[in-house]
This record gives structure tokens, C-alpha cells and sequence, in this order.
């Protein structure tokens, strides 16, 4: 595949149109529009299939079958569901805050598509590879509670804005977490930059005999993995933390408003938060790209698709997750949160650093 | 590319201390019982070892001066002496007002630590040598305070004082970054004595100069505030009389060697070539505070705003030797001018500790000793602690053979050395009229009747024989200052 | 080139957002409107190719300081019409103190006065400014940087002791005693004979 030198050819046409001035400039900025369509598109379409699948997941784990009317095995049901939800009309209640009202959704899926932008889908495969793509990933994920406030307050809705309350707390609460548990993989992997994190989990004892998926970050910081996990179902509100919606008390939480393309933009950017919060969990702690066993047999499979495995895996455990436990309480949340994690985290912070000083450094 | 380790042992004093308030946050958190006597005892030993090793730096650099971490830490003579006075002096406060603030459940584990954090800032602003971290230290010392007054949440007058305090003093911080920036900008380091070199480069009427000079008046403002003298003393007798008065304890005795360290680093060690233009600046601050000072304690009829405004006439009165240093470019008298500028302020702190903790001890369960009332025929009532209060008059008022008076005399020396007859002058009349409202204490402990309403003493025995120790003190130093002001000399000499 | 129209694009996006900060009527919508100023000033320091800082402003002020102020001001029942009433009284010094800056910040930028340094060198581009602030911050300035932690350690210390107040009357549950609970406190079973009609 030649796309370097495609490129190459695109940039030089586009410095003879427009001159030395504004071609290159041009030329930057259409292929990273393109770039962008080509991540976003299959994006889409994976959240469209995960909506499927979470049906159909938890419905045989509920001994039922799931959607299977619409097309064969039900598979044109979320092709149907779009449908529905784009021909809907989208209804603004009376006294609701417009404009807030309308950007809310917007803020919502922003960062859960901005932060494609640094993760590596296969080595030397990242749109944008800058050095401090972790900070990036960290300080993207923590807009995504601005959706879900501004929803709640513009809708002028007393059960949005208890949702927006809630989920402004829990949401400020996790990334705490969320952020020392991935401090310390950045301790060990010395680097800020996705694909270094994914390429020093690729090194040490193991992976020098064929053995990768022993040296990746899974094993020794499993805490942290677990924190990470944890703090990501909270993060993206999904059961059994998703008090912010909590169906039973406050009826949709922030999105009890919306109808139409407005509620399908919160619904994409939960399910595309929850395919990037796992692909991340991949990346940070399951080596990314790369394969388990360095052999030929499982290097059949392209390195693309080994993200690709993991992240399926990784998904579905939200879905069983969410199939299997009965919602926190709110309290019982913050205190997960606050009183368990953080120590914890700040704990194996100092653990590892400790570990890193010593002789037994595995990390160097 | 690795770096050389900086000296840690020259910072010891701050080390053991922040270790210790951190130890003593998770030890109080396991402590039980009411009194909360475990964690004052830790508190007493993370001081007791805080004084320990800066006594151990200072016999182990031998008074030579030393500079760690990159040139941000300084550790002479005059840090060391200082850090032991204000370690001595939070552990008076401490026990002096132990009773009195479990009387009012305040005696938890925070104020405890918060103390030991406010000692730290003071210490760190001591042995400052960048403008960085004196600002830290500032920080560290003011935000300390600024809880510690609002910590008894109940009193609308404390939480009063603790809101002016903090907007005012954010607005000081706010001045003094103000001014150090200038200074940066006109240098270009923050280094208290790359400073000192570059402003000794400087030609007069240079741009740089005039930046200078614009960035040393904020600078003053700054500092002015934090010693509390006119025009910016506003915050001071609010502040005094609202804190619970122990913390007012806390407040009017260690942070006032802080900011004399803070105006001897900033001032001396860093502009002392601008001395000609502080100097004059100082003037007007000095002579303003003790006419106002003196003039307004007398019409005050509560004892910790009287004490307040006597605080302010007291800083007023230590300018003097801040500002007789330097005499037509020459600074021969230097030393003996901030000797005794110093001398007067660990002076001063000692009668301030003795005159508040005999108010804090004098009050009891549900009972506030603060009105001038109360004191009324306290020689009827107990002659020793009355006899001790008289003595803390006595020094206050500068009455020979007290300390307060040698500590008068040797700043007036000094201020007639540098030439400035009107200004010892002024301040020996303006010290006349501040005798007046000190004896006036005298005259009611001695010469009135007690009031009928009087509730018994209930002070415990330690603090009361730590307080005769205080007073007895300024006796002692009154009748031979020579070795206090011998340390304030060579302190001074090792800058 | 191009980075310059940019540079003049989110200049010109920061300051109307800085504007509408004071004037907008609503304050959610002034807190919007800040968040939007942090946002543009983050994308003006990566032009300067400073990603640490950029990215920190975002982390912590978009991400953390201004979702708190959000959650306090939705809480506020502010009545906007009286906070504007000062408005045109203050005006007048609020134009001669912000005309002072300017003049100040103009002298500064003059350059005449302070020695404006020269342009950096443009660095390689391996360079990680990241690596180079922390290498500063525990090297050169490791005791500055103490301090202020400290600091830190302080206002937490105390924003717990002044507003941390145990209140007698308020429910709450000890998680480690519903840890240790056993099957035989909470359930009896009883045997009962199965009756008929």
C-alpha cells in the first residue's frame, strides 16, 4: 500500500494550485478532514452494532432472545432505530434555555470523538502522535460531564437538573481516579505518548520469550486496571452507576427532555465513550496492537485486529456488568469513589515508585 | 542526565516540621478522647524535635551562611535564631491556651496542625533567598491564619474577622506579587542575592532604576500590611479582638518575626543599595503607626483592641531601626540598627505573648477575660499574676529596668547615630502617650475593686508558671540584655 | 503564515468570549463563555508549542474548576438584575484602572524598559516540554514546589475543619458494620406447619 507516496503527490498538487503560501496550510487540513471521516465512520457504525449487541448480550443472558424481526437475526435494527430517531421531531420545551439547550448534546459527543484522535489503532496508525497524548486523553474525557450539565440545566426540568447534579459530582469524583491510576502507567511506560505506552508493554522478561501478554501492564498493576475499569463505568454513567439516569427515581436524569436527533446524540456519545474508555483499557493495560503470543498462528491476525478483539471483549464486559448488578446507591457511589480509590491509587503510586527504585525494576 | 542531590540537612528544621504536622493529622485521626491530650503531646514533641535540629544546623554550620536547593534556601545565623524564637513561641501560645480552647471545643486535631503549617510558612520565610518562596511561605503562614481565626464558626465576630482578614490580605499578597514582579522584571531573577548584585550594578536614573523603585513601593505596601503598620493596619484590631483569644495569641507573637525576617531578607539582603529610597518610605509608615497606634489605644475599653492598636504603635516603633541602617550611602551603624530593630521584635513578641496568654489564662469555662473591666482589682484577687501582668505593663509601657525599655533605648540610639534626632524625638513623646493607657491597666489592677460578678480564677499550674517564667524574663533581659542583643549582633553580621 | 491567521482567528475568539464573560446577562452562560475563553487560550499555547500547559489549563479548569462553579452557580438563585446595578457607577474607575494596565502592559511590550528576550530556538521535535517543566519542578525548584504542596495540604485541612460538621440528627450508615452483618441477626427462619383451608 502506497499512501505515503499518495500523499506526497496530494501535497504537491495542492502546493501548485494554491502557492507555497495556503497549499500545504489547504492541504493539512483536508486530509485530516479526511482522516477524521475515516475514524469517525466506522465509529459510528460500531456504536449503531453495539447497541445490538448489548441487546442481544443481555438477552441471552436473560435466557430471552433479543431483536430479531427487523432484517435477518434482527440485524437491520439499529438501521431502523436511526430511522425512527432521525424522523422524530425534536421537541423544546417552553421555558428551556434555547441555545444551551440545543449545544448541550454537541458538548456531550464532542469529546467522545476529539479523543480518537491520539489512540493508535496499529503501530505508526494514529491521526495525530503528539507527546502529551495521554494528558490529551485524560483532560478530553473529563468534558464529557459538560453534555450532561448543561442538558440538565437548560431543559428546566427539576428531574434533569438533579441528573446534571448527580452526574457532576460522580463525574468530577471518578476522573480523580481515573487520572492516578493511569499517573502510575505513565510512571512505568515513561512516555505520555499512546504508542510508546503500547510499545513498552511489548518489552521485559516475557515478552523476550514470545510470552507478550505476560508483560503487559494487565498483571503487574492490576489495581490500577481494576480502578481504571471501575472508574470508567462510572465515568461513561453506565450501570451499575448510571444514578444520573436512574430510570426508577428520576425517570431519564439530564435527558428526560430530549427527543429525536438531540436524544440520539447523547445515546451515541455514551456508547462511543464506552468503545473508547474500553479501546483506552486496552491500549493502556492489554498492550494495544499487539499480539499475546509472538508465533506465526497468531500473527495471522493483523495487528488492527487484535485491538479490535480486545476491545470487543472489553465492551462486552460493560454489557455483562450491566446485565448482572443492581444500581448504587448515590452515597455509596462518592464513597467507592473517594474513600476507596483515590488511596488506593495514591498507594500503588508510591508502591510502584518504590518498585521502580529497586533492583527488581521490571520496567527499565 | 542526572542532577547532584541539593544539601537536605541544611533545611532539617522545616523537614522534621512538615513530617511531624503530617504524622500528627494521621495520628489524631486514631487519638481518643475529649481533651485530645495525645495529640497536643505530639504536637509538643514534633516542636521540641523542630527546635532540636535547628539547633543542630546551627552548631553544625557553625554561623556560616549556606545556601541550598538551587539558591532558594538560606540558612544563617538569623533564620536559625529566628526559627528557635518562633518555635518557642507557638509552643508558649500552645500551652498557655490549652484549657481555653477545649473550655470552647476548638482543641481538635486541625488547629493543631494548622499551627505546626503556620510555624512552617514562618520558617520557610525565614530562610527565604527567592522572592518564590518567600511568597510561599507568606502563603503558607497567612492561609494557616486566616482558618485558625475562623475556626470557631458559631461567633459571627470571628467569622467577621476572619472574612476581612482574608480579603485584605489577599489583597496585600496581591500587592507584594505585584511589586516582586516589577523587581524580576527590572533584574531579571527572583534570587533574593542575585538581586542584591544586579540592583548594585544598576546606574541611578536608569529605566531599571525607576522599575525599581515603582516595584519596592508595592513591595512596602505588601510588607507594611503584614506587620500591620499604617496606613495598612486596618485588619489588625478587627482580627485581634474577633479571633478567639488564643489565636489572637498565636497571631500577634511568631508572625511578627516572620515579617521582620521577611523585611530584613527583602529590604536588607536583597535592595539594600536602594536603602536611600525605602528608607524614606519606612519614615512615614513608622511615624504614622505611632501616633495613631498610641493615640487610638487610649480610647479603647476592650483589652485585645487595645493591645491591637499598641501592636501597631510597637511595629511602628521597630521601623525606627529598619530605617536608621543606612546614612548617606554609608552603612557603618548597619548592624547595630537592625541588631536592635531585631532585639525590639523578639522583644516585643515575648510581652505580647505574656500580655495575651494572661488573658487567655485569666478567662474561663463561658467566660471572656477582654473588657478592661476585667481586670478590675485583680491584685485583690491574685497578687502574683496581677505582680506578672504589672511587669508586662511595665515592659509594654517601656518602664525601666524592663526589656522593653533597653529595647526602646537601643533603637532611639540608633535612630540618633543615623542622624535622625526629630524622628527619636517624636517617637519618645508618642511613647509617652502610649505609657498612659498601659499604666492605666496597672492603675485597675491595683487601685479598683474587683467586680462583684468576677468568677473565680481556674487557671491550671503549668501555664501559670510558665507565664511567671515569661514575665520574669523581661526582667532578666531588662536588667542584662547584653547576650539577647549579642545574638541579635551576630545574626545580623552573618547576613 | 497560516499559523498566524490562527493565532489572529482564536485571539479574536478569546477576546469577544473574555467580553461576553462580563456582559452576558445569564451566568451559566458567562461560565459558558469562560470555558470557551480557556479553551481558545489553550489552542493559542499550542501554537507556542507549550502542549503541557495548554493541556493542564484544560484538565484543570475546563475539566475540573469550572464543572464546580457550573454545579455552584446552577445551585444560586442570582438575581441578576441587582448584581448589574453597580455597573455604571463603577464603570468609570473600572475604565481608568483597566486603562492603566494597558498603558503598563504597553510599556512592557515596548520592550524599551525590560530587555524582551529574543525568540526562542525552535526545538527539536522529540522535545517534550512535559519532561523538560518536571525536570525543573523536582530538580531546580523541588523546594518551591514542596511548599506548595504544603499549601495544598493546608486548604484541604482547613476547608474540612471549617465546614466538616458532624450533625446529630442526620442518618447515616456504618459500611463496615453492614460488612460484618451476619445471615442469623437479619433472618429467622421459622418452621411452620402447612396449614389447610
Amino acid at each position: 500500500m502506497n499512501v505515503t507516496a499518495l500523499l506526497d503527490t496530494l501535497l504537491a498538487f495542492s502546493e501548485s494550485k494554491l502557492g507555497p503560501l495556503w497549499g500545504p496550510a489547504t492541504y493539512e487540513l483536508v486530509t485530516s478532514a479526511v482522516f477524521i471521516v475515516l475514524i469517525v465512520a466506522p465509529l459510528m457504525l460500531c456504536v449503531a452494532y453495539l447497541t445490538l449487541w448489548e441487546r442481544k448480550l443481555i438477552g441471552w443472558m436473560q435466557i430471552r432472545i433479543g431483536p430479531n424481526r427487523v432484517g435477518p437475526l434482527g440485524l437491520l435494527q439499529p438501521i431502523a432505530d436511526g430511522v425512527k430517531l432521525l424522523f422524530k421531531e425534536v421537541i423544546l420545551p417552553t421555558n428551556a434555555n434555547k441555545a444551551l439547550y440545543i449545544l448541550a448534546p454537541m458538548l456531550g459527543i464532542m469529546p467522545a470523538l476529539a479523543a480518537w484522535a491520539v489512540v493508535p489503532f496499529a503501530p505508526e496508525v494514529v491521526l495525530a502522535d503528539i507527546n502529551a497524548g495521554l494528558l490529551y486523553v485524560i483532560a478530553l474525557t473529563s468534558f464529557g460531564v459538560y453534555g450532561v450539565i448543561i442538558a440538565g440545566w437548560a431543559s428546566n426540568s427539576k428531574y434533569a437538573f438533579l441528573g446534571a447534579m448527580r452526574s457532576a459530582a460522580q463525574m468530577v469524583s471518578y476522573e480523580l481516579g481515573m487520572g492516578f491510576a493511569l499517573v502510575v502507567v505513565l510512571m512505568v511506560s515513561g512516555s505520555l505518548n499512546l504508542s510508546d505506552i503500547v510499545n513498552a508493554q511489548g518489552r521485559g522478561l516475557f515478552a523476550s520469550k514470545g510470552l507478550h501478554f505476560l508483560s503487559w501492564n494487565w498483571l503487574p498493576l492490576a489495581p490500577m486496571l481494576l480502578v481504571y475499569f471501575i472508574s470508567g463505568v462510572a465515568e461513561t454513567n453506565r450501570a451499575p452507576f448510571d444514578v444520573v439516569e436512574g430510570e426508577s427515581e428520576i425517570v431519564a436524569g439530564h435527558m428526560i427532555e430530549y427527543s429525536g436527533m438531540t436524544f440520539a446524540l447523547f445515546f451515541l456519545a455514551e456508547y462511543a465513550n464506552m468503545i473508547l474508555i474500553s479501546t483506552l483499557t486496552a491500549v493502556m493495560f492489554f498492550g494495544g496492537w499487539q499480539a499475546p503470543i509472538d508465533s506465526a498462528l497468531f500473527n495471522l491476525l493483523p495487528p488492527f485486529g487484535w485491538l479490535l478483539a480486545k476491545v470487543f471483549v472489553i465492551v462486552s464486559l460493560f454489557l455483562w456488568i450491566r446485565a448482572t448488578f443492581p444500581r448504587y446507591r448515590y452515597d455509596q457511589i462518592m464513597r467507592l469513589g473517594w474513600k476507596i480509590f483515590i488511596p488506593l491509587t495514591l498507594v500503588w503510586i508510591v508502591f510502584v515508585g518504590a518498585w521502580m527504585q529497586t533492583p527488581w525494576n521490571i520496567w527499565k | 542526565m542526572t542532577t547532584p542531590l541539593p544539601d537536605f540537612a541544611l533545611a532539617l528544621p522545616e523537614i522534621v516540621l512538615l513530617a511531624g504536622a503530617c504524622a500528627l493529622l494521621i495520628f489524631d485521626l486514631f487519638a481518643r478522647g475529649e481533651r485530645r491530650e495525645g495529640s497536643v503531646r505530639f504536637a509538643g514533641l514534633v516542636l521540641l524535635a523542630t527546635a532540636a535540629a535547628t539547633l543542630f544546623v546551627l552548631l553544625g554550620t557553625g554561623g556560616a551562611l549556606a545556601y541550598t536547593f538551587n539558591g532558594l534556601y538560606v540558612a544563617d545565623v538569623m533564620a536559625l535564631l529566628l526559627k528557635l524564637g518562633a518555635t518557642l513561641a507557638v509552643a508558649l501560645a500552645l500551652a498557655y491556651s490549652r484549657r481555653y480552647l477545649h473550655d470552647r471545643g476548638l482543641l481538635k486535631g486541625e488547629l493543631l496542625a494548622l499551627l505546626l503549617f503556620a510555624l512552617l510558612g514562618m520558617m520557610v520565610m525565614m530562610s527565604a533567598n527567592s522572592l518564590l518562596t518567600l511568597y510561599l511561605g507568606l502563603e503558607l503562614l497567612s492561609l494557616c491564619l486566616y482558618s485558625l481565626v475562623a475556626l470557631n464558626r458559631d461567633s459571627p465576630v470571628s467569622t467577621e474577622a476572619a472574612m476581612k482578614y482574608f480579603v485584605l490580605g489577599a489583597l496585600a499578597s496581591g500587592l507584594l506579587l505585584y511589586g516582586m514582579s516589577m523587581i524580576y522584571g527590572a533584574t531579571g531573577t527572583l534570587t533574593i542575592t542575585e538581586v542584591a548584585r544586579q540592583v548594585a550594578n544598576l546606574q541611578a536614573n536608569s529605566a531599571q532604576h525607576g522599575f525599581l523603585v515603582f516595584g519596592v513601593v508595592f513591595l512596602i505596601a505588601g510588607l507594611a500590611f503584614k506587620l500591620g503598620v499604617v496606613p495598612f493596619h486596618m485588619w489588625i484590631p478587627d482580627v485581634y479582638q474577633g479571633a478567639p483569644t488564643a489565636v489572637t495569641l498565636v497571631i500577634g507573637t511568631a508572625p511578627k518575626l516572620a515579617a521582620f525576617a521577611m523585611a530584613v531578607r527583602l529590604l536588607v539582603n536583597g535592595l539594600l543599595d536602594l536603602a536611600a529610597d525605602w528608607q524614606q518610605m519606612l519614615v512615614i509608615l513608622s511615624v504614622l503607626s505611632m501616633a495613631i497606634g498610641n493615640i487610638t489605644a487610649i480610647a479603647q475599653t476592650n483589652v485585645k483592641r487595645m493591645l491591637a492598636y499598641s501592636t501597631i504603635a510597637h511595629m511602628g516603633f521597630m521601623l525606627l531601626g529598619l530605617l536608621s541602617g543606612v546614612v548617606g550611602g554609608n552603612w557603618l551603624n548597619a548592624a547595630e540598627a537592625y541588631a536592635a530593630a531585631m532585639f525590639y521584635t523578639v522583644v516585643y513578641v515575648l510581652m505580647s505573648l505574656g500580655a495575651f496568654g494572661m488573658l487567655v489564662h485569666l478567662s474561663g469555662k463561658g467566660f471572656e477575660c477582654e473588657r478592661l473591666e476585667d481586670l478590675k482589682g485583680l491584685n485583690r484577687r491574685s497578687p502574683w499574676q496581677a505582680f506578672i501582668m504589672l511587669l508586662l505593663m511595665f515592659s509594654l509601657a517601656g518602664v525601666p529596668p524592663t526589656a522593653g525599655f533597653y529595647a526602646k533605648l537601643s533603637v532611639l540610639s540608633a535612630t540618633v547615630a543615623a542622624g535622625q534626632i526629630w524622628l527619636a524625638v517624636v517617637a519618645v513623646l508618642l511613647s509617652l502617650v502610649g505609657a498612659f493607657y498601659y499604666l492605666r491597666v496597672v492603675k485597675l489592677m491595683y487601685f479598683d475593686d474587683p467586680a462583684e460578678t468576677a468568677p473565680a480564677l481556674e487557671g491550671e499550674r503549668d501555664a501559670r508558671v510558665l507565664l511567671s517564667a515569661n514575665g520574669l524574663a523581661l526582667l532578666v533581659i531588662g536588667i542584662v540584655p547584653q547576650p539577647l542583643m549579642g545574638l541579635c549582633f551576630v545574626a545580623i553580621k552573618s547576613l | 503564515m497560516f499559523e498566524t491567521a490562527v493565532f489572529y482567528a482564536f485571539a479574536a475568539i478569546l477576546l469577544v468570549a473574555g467580553a461576553c464573560v462580563v456582559t452576558a446577562r445569564n451566568p451559566v452562560h458567562a461560565a459558558m463563555f469562560l470555558v470557551l475563553a480557556f479553551f481558545t487560550a489553550s489552542g493559542i499555547w499550542l501554537l507556542l508549542r507549550a502542549e503541557f500547559l495548554a493541556i493542564a489549563l484544560l484538565l484543570v479548569y475546563v475539566g475540573a474548576v469550572m464543572v464546580l462553579f457550573l454545579f455552584v452557580v446552577m445551585m444560586l438563585d442570582i438575581n441578576i438584575e441587582r448584581l448589574r446595578e453597580g455597573f455604571w457607577k463603577n464603570l468609570p474607575l473600572a475604565v481608568v484602572v483597566g486603562g492603566i494596565m494597558m498603558a503598563e502592559m504597553a510599556a512592557v511590550l515596548a520592550g524599551r524598559y525590560f530587555g524582551v528576550a529574543p525568540r526562542p530556538l525552535a526545538r527539536a521535535a522529540d522535545y517534550s516540554n512535559t519532561k523538560e517543566l518536571g525536570r525543573l519542578i523536582y530538580t531546580d525548584y523541588a523546594y518551591a514546589f514542596e511548599i506548595a504542596a504544603a499549601i495544598l495540604l493546608v486548604a484541604i485541612v482547613a476547608a474540612i475543619a471549617l465546614t466538616l460538621r458532624g450533625r446529630k440528627d442526620s442518618r447515616r450508615q456504618d459500611p463496615a458494620a453492614q460488612v460484618r452483618v451476619r445471615r442469623s441477626e437479619r433472618v429467622r427462619l421459622v418452621s411452620m406447619p402447612a396449614d389447610k383451608e
